[in-house]
């Protein structure tokens, strides 16, 4: 039976929600804010918030010092090339793993998940020697590469605790009406598990997309994206605040646009498996 | 005539034709700072002049750092030339990473360099980066809160001066802070200032056995003397102040007195950026009568790994770039006061170039340096605000983290030298040097 829930709490609850949401978002807002301020109004102190000359100069300025549409389009192949090559690799793994376990599943996914604990400037050389000896230095497809193994056991995870909701009788039955391994998983599995293949995706496009260690390590003037593109635009001797603002906003909002749209997808592929 | 016209354009085209076929594409790693942007906005004069084009990848000067030394060390290949410091060129000059400069054009004049920027960037005696601007340290101040303090800043002063006179201008009602200095952790912010003011001290960071020498009284001194000004006349959390934040402060008219890099006089005499830009004053950085003043020297260089493959062309656009016919450039372009300062003499003995107001002190500051004497006892390193040896970048951020504790109170001076001393001592023992 629902409890009952008073609208004091209600009330409460709501303004809670909305304080902390506008707390997580404000740094955001803040940026947003800056980039349309000029140099001198961005540091001003105490800070202006809405009520200055808004003024689209620093975009002007960034638009015609960077090459934006180079960077944005790298960001679109790395971020979702590695997802979508992740997930092709991932799916027949959670597969497996949630519908015939071994005695090491358990031990493999843990594993799997130690991987990500390791931190990343510790493999920086061996990495970058390999990426010389195979000519990806500076390519996107290396890139691709190396972010689909990094985002592999996240994915693997989200699709394995997604399938482990699906009835096995359903992929029983496929196999006694014939169908081999790969219709089983093609026709069978993976339009059932559409939505969690959708968060999967979305949530994955968005970590590869504010990757900044490698990409900003593995590339030079040609695979650059944009975490490479803001990164330019930072500078520690020189007030250049409302310039990387603007910078910012352009690399962010092409994803933010789309978590935007998608947000309902990614919140349910989040928390997908918490409530029972 | 027309056989002229034939033959005029027959040489063009094969011209044209020779350029292009020998055309490089060159990939350089710099850092986001105003003078490199200038650079990239003018890239096309190069062009034009030797058909080599010019692809930039610009980063955050840690990142940077980083970055290049990666595909330096592993001989990556990605960059066909690299802005590096001071710092790494020497080092990386003795491990053989770099092209050695050492076959420039005689229309180049490489003895135009300034000395100290010439032997910052040697190895050996030989040059491994040529410098596209250099800078020291000096002191930058409001020239009508002096007046109203009563006190009249000398060319030279000394800290016991520069005390006094943060004392006499702080106003704390009006927001207006004394004296502003670095105190943020890092050995390129807090750790570089903390360094050369222990220069002027006494204080050294080793003596010539390699021993770390944070217990020594000069040391004491040299912190003691920061922690009391900066308590009675600083702004509040000068701790977590770098280039940046007092730059902001200066700015906007909450400074009395800034001591930082030298390049920071073009931002708080720009009136667009600077509410104070009509009322600065510049001074040489302080010194405590033992002959070492406290000011540091620096270049942001262009150099050209040994991976390249495109030596060559890398040359050109280092002479380009870092020559008087660059400067000429600029000037015409965007006045004299954006030129590239610190790495020419013919620069400063530009008539057109004396008229900037800071151009006199600049000179004086970075000749004042001597990066392979910059400690009153002699110390085995070269660099005024560093020492040039692999190991310093680690040790001295370890260091400066000590320091900036005590800037925010959470430690005493002396718990800060002793770990200080451990630090370094400890480094330099797995190191080898002890």
């Amino acid at each position: 039976m629902a409890r009952s829930v008073t609208t004091q709490r209600k009330t409460i609850n709501t303004v809670l929600a909305w304080a902390v949401g506008l707390l997580i978002f404000f740094p955001i807002l803040w940026t947003i804010l800056t980039s349309f301020k000029t140099e001198a109004q961005a540091i001003n102190d105490p800070p202006i918030w809405f009520f200055f000359d808004w003024t689209l100069e620093n975009y002007s300025v960034v638009q015609e010092r960077s090459n934006y549409m180079k960077f944005l389009w790298n960001s679109v192949i790395i971020a979702g090339g590695s997802t979508v090559l992740g997930v092709i690799i991932a799916i027949p793994a959670a597969w497996s793993m949630a519908f015939v376990p071994s005695k090491r599943t358990k031990d493999i996914l843990l594993w799997m998940l130690s991987t990500k604990m390791l931190p990343a400037v510790g493999v920086l050389y061996p990495i970058y020697l390999l990426f010389i000896k195979l000519g990806l230095l500076d390519s996107r497809f290396g890139l691709v590469i190396v972010l689909m193994l990094i985002n592999l056991p996240i994915i693997v995870w989200m699709l394995y605790t997604y399938f482990r909701e699906i009835p096995g009788e359903i992929l029983e039955a496929a196999r006694m009406d014939g169908a081999t391994l790969k219709e089983e998983i093609i026709y069978v599995l993976t339009p059932m598990a559409i939505p969690g293949i959708a968060s999967t995706l979305l949530l994955n496009v968005i970590l590869a997309w504010n990757e900044a260690f490698w990409t900003l390590n593995l590339t030079a003037a040609n695979a650059a994206p944009l975490t490479a593109f803001i990164a330019s635009y930072s500078s520690p001797e020189g007030l250049f605040y409302a310039k990387l603002s603007a910078a910012s906003v352009m690399a962010i909002a092409p994803i933010l646009i789309m978590g935007w749209f998608s947000q309902k997808q990614l919140v349910r592929g989040l928390t997908f498996g918490a409530v029972k | 005539m027309n056989t002229t016209i034939r033959a005029l354009l027959g040489a063009t085209a094969l011209t044209a034709t020779a350029m292009a076929a020998s055309a490089d594409n060159l990939t350089i790693a710099t850092v986001n700072n105003g003078d490199m942007i200038r650079m990239q906005g003018l890239t096309d004069d190069f062009t034009a002049k030797t058909g080599h084009t010019v692809e930039w990848v610009t980063l955050e000067e840690n990142v940077l750092r980083q970055r290049v030394t990666t595909d330096i060390s592993t001989k990556g290949g990605a960059f066909d030339i690299m802005t590096i410091g001071m710092y790494e060129t020497p080092i990386w000059g003795a491990n053989g990473w770099l092209v050695p400069l050492d076959d420039l054009s005689e229309e180049y004049n490489v003895d135009d360099i300034l000395p100290a920027m010439a032997g910052g960037l040697s190895h050996d005696g030989t040059l491994y980066a040529a410098p596209f601007y250099g800078e020291s340290s000096m002191i930058m101040y409001r020239t009508d809160l002096m007046e109203k303090a009563g006190m009249e800043m000398p060319d030279a002063p000394t800290w016991s001066f520069i005390r006094e006179a943060a004392a006499a201008m702080t106003d704390r009602d009006a927001e207006i802070n004394g004296i502003c200095l670095r105190g943020k952790a890092g050995w390129g912010e807090g750790g570089a200032f903390i360094t050369a003011m222990s220069n002027s001290f006494g204080a050294r960071w080793f003596d010539m056995d390699w021993n770390a020498q944070f217990d020594t009284q000069p040391w004491k001194d040299t912190l003691e003397f920061y922690v009391g000004m900066m308590n009675e006349s600083g702004p509040a959390g000068f701790a977590t102040n770098g280039f940046n934040e007092n730059l902001s402060l200066f700015q906007q008219g909450k400074c009395g007195m800034w001591i930082d890099a030298t390049v920071a006089a073009s931002f708080v005499t720009n009136p667009n950026d600077s509410t104070v830009a009509d009322s600065v004053g510049f001074a040489l950085a302080p010194d405590n009568g033992l002959g070492k003043r406290s000011n540091w020297l620096w270049a942001w260089a262009l150099a050209i790994p040994a991976g390249t493959q495109k030596e060559a062309a890398a040359k050109e656009f280092i002479e380009w770039a870092t020559s008087t016919g660059y400067i000429e450039l600029v000037a015409s372009k965007e006045g004299w006061a954006n030129v590239p300062p610190g790495a020419r003499t013919s620069l400063y003995e530009n008539p057109e170039y004396q008229k900037v107001p800071f151009a006199q002190k600049t000179l004086d500051s970075i000749l004042s340096a001597d990066p392979n004497n910059s400690t009153v006892e002699p110390s085995p390193y070269v660099g005024v605000q560093f020492a040039a040896i692999p190991e310093f970048a680690g040790i001295a951020t370890e260091v400066s983290q000590e320091f900036s504790a005590v800037y925010a109170g959470q430690q005493s001076i002396d718990e800060a030298l002793e770990k200080a001393q451990a630090i370094t001592n400890d480094a330099m023992e797995a190191a080898g040097y002890r």
